[in-house]
């Protein structure tokens, strides 16, 4: 009962969904270079995690080389395996 | 069969400096007693690590970017291994794809460093 009837005091906003788009695709980038650490973090949340493709909306080809460019800029220690307030 | 390779690797930063150039350089000659061809090598100098290794918190990068054969690259990465002072190094075949990127990223800081500085606007000093 209590499910059905739950009112909105205020209305709920309903944002219009900004269209995600593959940044990758869209610049036609062919080669994500892991040696340049500032331009990987836009693809990284504060704990130095990978950003999802439901969030960041890059393309599963792109995701894989997008991942695959962090995790050797981690090896070298250009980022951070797990941090706190990387930006 | 020759790959594109690129190497980059972290020396200790306990060296001197010309202990830096001297290890860069015995990696060097090492690749080119093996045949390889150098496209490209680079000094990043000591940077901040994004956590300890060994417990250290900085390096001295290098970077290192050749054509060799294939079984010659097993040789140079026991070379690495075997060096203390290498902390960490990591080799990466290049496609064609990579190469071309680095081709045109060196073009690109060439370019910029033969504009020389960028003129700076007076009032922006001022204000």
């Amino acid at each position: 009962m209590a499910q059905t009837d739950i009112k909105y005091l205020t209305p709920p906003s309903i944002e219009f969904k900004k269209k995600k788009y593959c940044w990758f695709k869209k610049n036609n980038i062919r080669y994500i270079d892991y040696k340049n650490p500032e331009f990987l973090k836009q693809f990284l949340n504060e704990q130095g995690k990978i950003l999802p493709r439901r969030l960041t909306g890059t393309s599963l080809k792109y995701q894989r080389k997008l991942s695959q460019a962090v995790k050797r800029a981690r090896q070298l220690a250009l980022l951070p395996y797990v941090t706190d307030l990387l930006k | 069969m020759q790959n594109h390779y690129e190497t980059v690797f972290i020396m200790t930063p306990v060296l001197s400096e010309d202990q830096v150039k001297e290890t860069a350089q015995k990696f060097k000659d090492f690749l080119l007693k093996k045949g390889a061809e150098f496209v490209y090598e680079e000094n990043w100098g000591l940077r901040k690590l994004a956590y300890k290794i060994k417990n250290k918190s900085t390096g001295f990068y290098q970077l290192f970017e050749f054509k060799i054969d294939t079984q010659a690259i097993t040789d140079f990465e026991i070379q690495l291994k075997r060096d203390e002072r290498i902390m960490r190094y990591q080799t990466v075949t290049l496609d064609k794809f990579g190469v071309l990127f680095n081709e045109r990223h060196r073009a690109k800081i060439k370019e910029n460093n033969e504009q020389g500085p960028k003129p700076v606007v007076i009032d922006e000093i001022i204000n």
